[in-house]
């Protein structure tokens, strides 16, 4: 292990009997490091000395294989970046090739993602809530986000046909359009939610010990959080008002009346509350976009760039052609360059394409929330105790699948 | 002593071994199927009928693993110190009274195996032995995750065992004996827990913190130390530390009925074979208690841990020998 | 009087008994395959940077000391307390006064931050502990 000890500065050694600092390496094999992260730690007794987080163990060169593959074909490894939310993945992809396209999907099809968006974002932050709670020792909380979760589940299966990869999002439009049998199931879940959200709450919000492992730890102050490029809730806890889905506008989020929950000191008790908070305005979303469902298509109408109706390729030579072209070929977007970034569970996360006027990218660079997260845990934990760490850890909520691409 | 005193202790240390034994096997399906049960989950049901066999499926898992010995360790006393935490925590069982006497074979048969008038500082003197085992099987892994669960642990112990101690002496002083069975006689009309309700609250956080139960199982608090003292532990030597632990949580459990709850005092006039039903009842209750509390609540933090003990419990339980003592003056 | 302890002894040989057959059916059953990968010290998955039995701050030398002078203070209130019923109001006053003189010792190391694990003062106090210590 040369390399860590290069890594690490040589504690100084004084003469006489002192106690010495060691170094333990949190992960890859860790059950709180939500994946395969691995923190090397510099310790002093139970007290951090000094984090360096060492990623790359999930690393599956994303950004190369999406030069190979076209547009379509690159989705379903979206689906793998941030595993626990799906369908923003897939979607924010989309509409970053849509903007290099540039064209814009139906509005029926913005509708049907922003659900599905929003019911991503509760999953999502269940799940980071449940394995945080689980980390500072609630096990309960877990498994009751679980159960919500899998309601979830059941609902992507639905409206998508997978519970967990669902490579919904198609180029100028959805894969599939919203019935009412699927509605009616998400009004349920509606219903049923809120309630939940409240038991959450009732079991940790108050809960003293809970209290006192989350307050006044881990804080991130507006300008540390802004200087060290945290976004989506872990930077809006800190009280900096950024939410990309009212500050550019994407999708449907224009036509929603929401709130955007701040935190006050941006300690891990606020990144709490604000995630509480988030997953009870997704709901409000949810109901406001099934109440205003626009009628119309699920996916706009050119034959260069969405699949023609299959029966229709039966009779129609052209039909035939443009389906043959696109599955064979792709959909072909113009030179150029695009930035697209939509607000994931996460943060904000960004896809960078270059096109080169084929269907595939000629470069694809993905800004990961995760990682900037990670990158940041080491200013809240250093000086704090080995405890700190999971509950900071916790609640930065990491995904590697995205932090290593 | 003569041969047939010879039999009857044989005998009934075998019966309350098994009987412990048993209670601690089927303890860790109980708090598997309860946890599941405010989970939301369904526990195990696969082995046997609603997974009743479970633990003796895990029984067999476990003794048929290898021991995966640590090339650093320290081999010796790897090897020895389940055995060190396992045996203090079933010794303690043969001064606990299970009820008061039943008649057999035409003689009377004394439910405790002994009764001697220490139990009470044997009792301690055994759960502070227990954590030599923890501490030992933490430093002999020479593992960090494993130390520092040991040395949590023994940190921990030695600062919860003084309030534990403390919180019993108002007990000691209504009855004024050690005597377990003394004890409960004294509590034949109103339980203890009328006179010392601080006591006993004291003593349940303190014993829980002592057996490293939530919210106090730092030592084996997983996402930190992934397995705590544990952690290179495998197969019949883990199991004994698991079997230790399960022990201990009855043992205080049934420390908590007898010298607060009332024992096996019946409220009502009842036959004498009834008082062993009923000291289970209270037993079980305090289990399921415990079970729940770990259901319910976060783990402190390890400052926060030592902290409580220091500056709450310990001023609390000298405040409350305090407060017993002057009463017991005053209405003198 | 001494053969009330018999049956504790009486246990002690069932319990390392029991202890003793199960780890050696553990030994006849359980397999013995082990490898360099096997017998490494577990350090998440990768191979552990030093050793575990460094000298470490651990605040712990501080702790030991009160521990032994309450764990003292316990073991003298313990007789007390089981003859207090027996005992005449003055000797209520003189486990008074014992308790007093360790309570005003509690105090001063509570205000003296030796309680204290996680402020600057705290470590302070700590930290010169392990000095004495070694």
């Amino acid at each position: 292990m040369t390399e860590v000890r290069t890594m690490l500065e040589p504690v100084p050694s004084e003469p006489g009997l002192r106690t010495k600092t060691y170094t333990l390496n949190m992960g890859p094999q860790h059950p709180s490091t939500h994946g395969v992260l691995r923190l090397l730690l510099e310790l002093d007794g139970e007290e951090i000395i000094k984090c360096i987080p060492d990623m790359g163990y999930l690393h599956r060169a994303m950004e190369k294989l999406a030069e190979n593959k076209t547009f379509h074909q690159f989705t379903p490894y979206t689906d793998r970046l941030d595993y626990l939310s799906p369908f923003h993945n897939n979607t924010t992809y989309m509409l970053t090739v849509e903007k290099l396209i540039g064209i814009e999907a139906p509005k029926r099809a913005q509708y049907i993602r922003t659900v599905g968006c929003e019911l991503a974002r509760i999953s999502s932050h269940l799940l980071g809530l449940g394995t945080w709670a689980l980390d500072v020792g609630a096990m309960t909380v877990f498994f009751l986000t679980f159960r919500e979760r899998e309601v979830i589940y059941n609902l992507f299966e639905m409206l998508t046909g997978a519970r967990m990869m669902t490579s919904f999002a198609r180029v100028g439009g959805v894969a599939a359009d919203i019935d009412s049998k699927i509605e009616t199931a998400i009004r349920n879940f509606l219903a049923y939610m809120p309630d939940k959200i409240d038991d959450y709450e009732d079991l940790l919000t108050h809960n003293r010990i809970w209290l006192g492992r989350t307050k006044g730890i881990g804080i991130f102050s507006a300008e540390q959080a802004t200087a060290l490029s945290l976004t989506g809730p872990n930077l809006r806890a800190s009280g900096v008002n950024w939410d990309l889905r009212v500050q550019t506008p994407y999708m449907a989020y224009e036509d929603f009346d929401f709130d955007v929950p701040l935190g006050e000191t941006g300690d891990i008790y606020d990144r709490y509350t604000v995630r509480i908070e988030e997953m009870r305005q997704s709901l409000r979303i949810i109901r406001q976009a099934l109440d205003g469902m626009p009628e119309g298509p699920y996916q706009i109408d050119d034959p260069k760039i969405t699949l023609p109706k299959k029966e229709d390729t039966y009779g129609s030579m052209e039909e035939l052609i443009h389906h043959f072209k696109i599955v064979c070929e792709g959909v072909a977007a113009p030179p150029g360059e695009v930035y697209f970034a939509a607000e994931n569970p996460k943060g904000e996360l960004g896809f960078y394409i270059v096109g080169d006027g084929t269907s595939h990218a000629y470069r694809l660079h993905i800004r990961s929330p995760s990682f900037i997260s990670i990158g940041a845990l080491p200013t809240i934990v250093e000086g704090r105790m080995l405890s700190d760490v999971v509950a900071a850890l916790g609640s930065v909520d990491i995904v590697l699948g995205e932090c290593d691409r | 002593m003569s041969l047939d005193l010879w039999i009857e202790v044989i005998l009934k240390c075998v019966v309350v071994f098994f009987i412990v034994l048993t209670i601690v096997a089927y303890l860790v399906l109980v708090e598997r199927k309860v946890l599941a049960a405010m989970q939301s989950r369904v526990g195990p049901n696969r082995v046997g009928p609603q997974g009743l066999l479970q633990p003796a499926a895990d029984a067999v898992k476990l003794m048929t693993k290898e021991t995966v010995v640590p090339e650093e360790a320290d081999r010796n006393l790897f090897l020895m110190a389940p055995v060190v935490s396992l045996v203090p925590a079933l010794l303690a069982y043969s001064v606990i009274p299970l009820g008061s006497h039943i008649n057999l074979f035409g003689r009377e048969i004394q439910l405790h195996v002994t009764d001697i008038n220490v139990a009470l500082l044997f009792i301690l003197a055994m759960s502070s032995i227990g954590v030599y085992g923890i501490f030992l099987g933490g430093w002999s892994s020479n593992n960090k995750y494993a130390l520092m669960g040991g040395i949590r642990s023994s940190a921990q112990m030695i600062s919860y065992e003084l309030s534990m101690g403390m919180s019993v002496i108002g007990v000691i002083m209504l009855a004024g004996s050690f005597s377990l069975v003394d004890i409960v006689n004294a509590q034949s009309s109103i339980p203890f827990v009328v006179y010392q309700p601080v006591g006993f609250v004291l003593f349940w956080i303190a014993a829980m913190a002592e057996i490293n139960r939530t919210p106090f199982d730092l030592p084996e608090a997983e996402p930190e130390l992934v397995a705590g003292y544990h952690t290179e532990y495998s197969g019949m030597r883990f199991a004994m530390y698991f079997l230790g632990e399960y022990a201990n949580l009855v043992t205080v459990c049934t420390i908590g009925a007898l010298l607060f709850l009332g024992g096996w005092h019946v409220p009502w006039p009842a036959p004498t074979w009834m008082s062993p039903l009923w000291l289970a009842l209270k037993v079980a209750a305090l289990i399921f208690f415990a079970i729940w509390t770990r259901g319910t609540l976060p783990r402190f933090r390890f400052d926060q841990l030592m902290a409580f003990g220091w500056k709450v419990l310990l001023p609390v339980a000298l405040l409350n020998i305090f407060v017993t003592a002057l009463v017991m003056v005053l209405v003198d | 009087m001494q053969e009330q302890y018999l049956p504790i002894l009486v246990m002690l040989i069932i319990a390392t008994g029991f202890a003793a057959v199960a780890l050696t059916i553990s030994w006849l059953l359980g397999p013995s395959r082990p490898d360099a990968n096997k017998n490494e010290t577990y350090e998440c998955g990768v191979s552990p940077v030093g050793d575990a039995r460094e000298r470490f701050s651990v605040r712990f030398y501080v702790v030991a000391m009160l521990f032994i002078v309450f764990d003292l203070e316990t073991v003298f209130m313990f007789p007390w307390a089981v003859v207090f019923k027996q005992l005449p109001t003055f000797y209520f006053l003189q486990m008074l006064i014992f308790l007093v003189i360790l309570t005003v010792g509690l105090v001063y190391e509570w205000r003296m931050g030796a309680l204290d694990w996680n402020t600057s003062r705290g470590k302070m106090i700590w930290r010169s502990g392990h000095d004495k210590a070694a």
